[in-house]
């Protein structure tokens, strides 16, 4: 089934029916005549697959399908179902491992999620998480928050005097000299593509997405 | 049964051999029966401080290759009554002709018939230092008062927290007083909360160190240098007597500073 939005389709497979079955339904349909717009630009689709679980080969052949039959820019694949490691891999991105201890030179601690640290990172050392890092200690070495991409990802430290600091691709390093105390605060990218080093006040409101607790107040 | 302490720090020349040798010499004064093991094989001069280079016959490696008994090997140092031996590394072979596992069954072997056993560990982190640390109890960590070795220091703890049960213990090497109060070199809270394991102690840096090793003679055995002061208050506490830390000012107050610091001036 297909329906029209006003930013582009909306491919609506049927869940039901055989894989090979539903590939030359697609076809089909697809075949059936339209006018492209006059202004050239690329129509944009997304698919619906339903209940139905497609391998990354599968979904690669229907974007083909979509892309060859009409000249369509498929958006997204959306489905209900994910395969177990996916939905284990979600839950551990949204996990919050911690430690105690320092973090030594040579020593390189990697987590999917956040990462809550109550020791020091000290120079050499290096921490990487897929979500954001908070020390509560001192962070001399290497912090890569968002380290698969996440580029809203935040590091807190409660002392920030790092040798480098990466978020998502971004890289920033220490002022060669720097003689200010940098007590309790954070780094983000902020809209000028950069990371900033900031007190850890303004989190609040460039992050609002970090405050989960309702209520109180 | 006694126990064995590694020596180590990573980077090299910050005094590993030259504190093996002061503090088996300041616990064999103390009394105790010592064994050192020399674990540098290639690069062995442990023997030389101590003056024993000369009545080598079999080494670490003849040893672990079955080649004599561990007691045909153990070198006595005559000055001490029978307290202090020293077990040779072997000059002509590499690292890696002795494995952790057969160090460990070495060290556990002499712990029966010493009170102590020190082991020289080599500069570095590869098969040398996996050997010196297999048989060890617990470890020292030296360091100096340097970025760079306060650096290797740090990865060393960070290895040896893996290993060893209990947390290694730090000595501050090589001290110069006026560099510290003039804030050119770290001084030794800096070193401390950096690496956050506990200080056994601090070693002023001293010329007659140099001499005395030279002549082969530990300078431990000169009763006057400040540096021996300090290997033999380290050696009490690893004997677990609990002495406090010298302090590091060269002269003592004078009559007037104490007047002075009475009144509460400079």
């Amino acid at each position: 089934m297909i329906k029209g939005t006003k930013d582009g389709f909306i491919l609506m497979l049927n869940d039901q029916c055989g894989y090979e079955v539903l590939k030359e339904e697609l076809i089909e349909k697809l075949s059936v005549q339209y006018k492209a717009p006059a202004d050239g630009q690329a129509v944009k689709a997304r698919i619906e697959a339903g209940n139905r679980f497609l391998t990354e080969e599968q979904q690669e052949e229907i974007r083909q399908i979509v892309h060859q039959q009409k000249s369509l820019l498929v958006d997204d694949i959306y489905s209900n179902v994910i395969t177990k490691d996916e939905a284990e891999q979600r839950v551990r991105e949204k996990e919050m491992s911690s430690m105690t201890g320092i973090v030594r030179s040579g020593q390189v601690i990697e987590v999917e999620g956040d990462f809550l640290l109550v020791g020091d990172v000290n120079p050499g050392g290096m921490i990487m998480a897929g979500g954001n890092i908070y020390i509560l200690g001192t962070l001399r070495g290497i912090a890569h928050a968002g380290c698969y991409g996440k580029k809203e990802a935040v590091i807190v430290a409660s002392q920030m005097l790092p040798a480098q600091i990466r978020i998502a691709s971004k890289l920033n390093r220490a002022p060669d000299q720097d003689d200010e105390s940098h007590e309790m605060e954070c780094a983000y990218i902020d809209d000028r593509d950069q990371i900033v080093v900031d007190r850890l006040q303004v989190l609040r409101k460039i992050r609002p997405g970090m405050t989960k607790v309702e209520g109180g107040i | 049964m006694g126990e064995a302490i590694v020596i180590t720090s990573g980077k090299g020349g910050v005094g590993k051999t030259t504190t093996t040798a002061n503090l088996g010499t300041a616990i064999a004064m103390q009394g105790k029966k010592v064994c050192l093991i020399d674990t540098d094989i290639g690069l062995r001069n442990l023997d030389v401080i101590l003056g024993l280079d000369n009545r080598i016959i079999y080494d670490l490696v003849d040893v672990v290759e079955g080649r004599c008994k561990p007691n045909q090997a153990l070198v006595k140092d005559k000055r001490f009554d029978g307290l202090l031996y020293l077990l040779p590394a072997a000059q002509t072979s590499d690292k890696s002709a002795v494995n952790p596992e057969q160090m460990k069954e070495l060290v556990d072997q002499l712990k029966q018939d010493y009170d102590y056993i020190l082991i020289d560990c080599p500069a570095g982190i590869e098969q040398g230092y996996k050997n010196a640390v297999a048989g060890a109890d617990r470890a020292i960590v030296v360091t100096t008062p340097e970025r760079s070795a306060v650096r290797d220091a740090d990865r060393i703890i960070g290895l040896l927290e893996q290993e060893t049960h209990e947390p290694p213990v730090l000595i501050i090497n090589r001290i110069r007083n006026h560099l510290m109060e003039s804030g050119d070199m770290l001084d030794i809270d800096e070193v401390t909360t950096h690496l956050s394991i506990d200080l056994l102690g601090i070693v002023v840096d001293d010329d007659m160190v140099i001499t005395a090793s030279n002549k082969g003679e530990p300078i431990t055995m000169n009763p006057d240098s400040k540096a021996s002061i300090a290997y033999r208050n380290i050696a009490k506490r690893i004997l677990g007597e609990s002495i406090p830390l010298m302090s590091l000012s060269d002269e003592k107050p004078t009559f007037f500073q104490k007047i002075f610091k009475l009144l509460g001036k400079k």
